[in-house]
């Protein structure tokens, strides 16, 4: 039985829906790939909540500036038309609705689109800046492990974490599928390659559609 | 004759006492102002408030403060640090969890005089309808927890009334400065930096570079001079990594 994209995979397959002139916001984890994937023909400039906007890479041992980390606070680089700016200014981009995606890590995603992300009661919290992403950004996108790592699946009827945000989540990538949220309800549109619908339902509690639901843009 | 420049970190930051509530800028290791959270280390301030973004990176900057237990409460977005979880499961440091965004506005407000504002940020989790534990005690169970906040529907969207911070004391770290306190930073050491001198009664700030016999150009300052109470030239604390390399250059 196939278990779908691999890591690498996965993070290609989203960046083949980032489109040219955007601007996203990737968060730590899983989203963090995304960038190494972005086809060479467009231009996406990332932004780092802690105050850039168009992020490279992480800088190479002997090119690290103390000045420029970035949110997962790696030494960065910056790219051609980056831009610096305090935390507020930051924070303006992106509950002002000036991203374009926000692309985050996921422990649960629920049936109408609530999204649980940044703590395990009892564990140790730390929001960031993920709630604020999840009201701002016209595009938010999930990207996960279809289940976690003792096999519970991950896109579920109701959240059983606390919530990052309620009915936030536009899109969720898995190693499995790619669901849309369409009027506040989960649609089931892509398989990753030799994944067939019954593996995905086995491996998902929340209800969603297969049928009709046009992919949302 | 205006001169912000104070001779040394122990002169700058001789105004910060034990209890005050302290604003720290800085992001990972970028804009933290180690040489003046070592200062008040060195007279041995306790008791404090701090406000930052996290609770520290490695041993020193915020992680010594926790470390040496002179934090009593911390308002933060994401701690991080594994010496703040050991106090705060144990009960020993209280925590006002805070997203980010609200946490710059909150400062952003207290500087301004914004008396309170509404925002979507967290509509609909426990940081605006409370439940998150502030404080746990000594048996292990959370004591007190954070209190729900007002929300309003406003244009069909749910919003949560957020309340400024105005500590008494801010911590910065700047790129450049001059004596009338006009101060630029570089590049992510920005972040809180500015946001927490503003909403601070008294703002210190550590410079990498500060002659008294020169100004900076108006349209280059990012912080104006009145938001700045002292401010210190100091070399910055780099990280080992560069540390290494100049070693080997």
């Amino acid at each position: 039985m196939t278990t779908g994209y691999d890591t690498a995979g996965l993070a290609a397959r989203v960046a083949a829906d980032l489109r040219d002139g955007w601007y996203v916001n990737l968060g730590l984890g899983m989203p963090t790939a995304v960038a190494a994937h972005v086809a060479p023909d467009i231009e996406v400039m990332f932004h780092s909540e802690n105050g850039l906007m168009g992020i490279g890479a992480v800088a190479e041992p002997g090119q690290e500036d103390p000045d420029l980390c970035d949110a997962g606070k790696h030494y960065t680089t910056l790219r051609t038309g980056a831009a610096a700016f305090d935390s507020s200014t930051s924070f303006a981009l992106v509950r002002g609705g000036h991203l374009d995606a926000a692309i985050l890590g996921g422990l649960q995603v629920g049936e109408t689109g609530d999204l649980a992300n940044w703590y395990v009661p009892g564990g140790q919290p730390g929001v960031g800046g993920a709630m604020d992403l999840v009201v701002g950004s016209p595009r938010v996108w999930v990207v996960m492990r279809h289940t976690d790592h003792a096999g519970r699946p991950k896109v579920v009827d109701a959240c059983t974490f606390p919530v990052t945000g309620r009915g936030c989540v536009d899109r969720v990538y898995t190693n499995l599928c790619v669901f849309d949220l369409v009027d506040g309800a989960l649609v089931l549109t892509d398989l990753a390659p030799g994944v067939s619908t019954d593996q995905v339902r086995a491996a998902t509690t929340a209800k969603f559609d297969t049928t009709g639901g046009t992919p949302w843009k | 004759m205006i001169n912000k420049i104070a001779a040394d970190v122990a002169e700058a930051t001789a105004a910060v006492r034990s209890g005050d509530s302290v604003a720290i800028g800085g992001f990972g290791r970028a804009g933290i102002p180690f040489n003046l959270i070592d200062a008040i280390c060195d007279r041995d301030v306790t008791d404090l408030h701090v406000i930052s973004n996290n609770a520290g990176k490695d041993d020193d900057g915020i992680a010594r403060l926790v470390r040496e237990r002179r934090v009593r409460k911390l308002t933060c977005t994401f701690p991080g640090h594994p010496e703040f979880f050991k106090q705060y499961l144990g009960g020993d440091v209280e925590l006002e969890l805070v997203p980010q965004g609200t946490l710059a506005e909150r400062l952003r407000a207290g500087g301004s005089g914004i008396a309170a504002f509404y925002t979507p940020t967290a509509a609909g989790t426990i940081l605006a309808e409370g439940g998150l534990a502030a404080r746990y005690g000594p048996d292990g169970e959370p004591a007190q927890q954070l209190p729900g906040k007002e929300t309003r529907e406003i244009d069909g969207t749910e919003y949560v009334l957020e309340y400024p911070l105005k500590p008494d004391v801010a911590l910065i770290k700047a790129d450049r400065g001059d004596r009338y306190g006009n101060l630029r930073f570089r590049l992510s050491a920005r972040n809180f930096n500015p946001l927490a001198a503003m909403a601070a009664k008294t703002a210190i700030a550590e410079v990498r570079d500060a002659d008294p016999d020169v100004v900076l150009d108006p349209d280059d300052i990012h912080l104006p001079g009145p938001f700045v109470a002292h401010l210190v030239r100091v070399a910055p604390r780099l990280d080992k990594v560069f540390a290494e390399r100049e070693a080997r250059a």
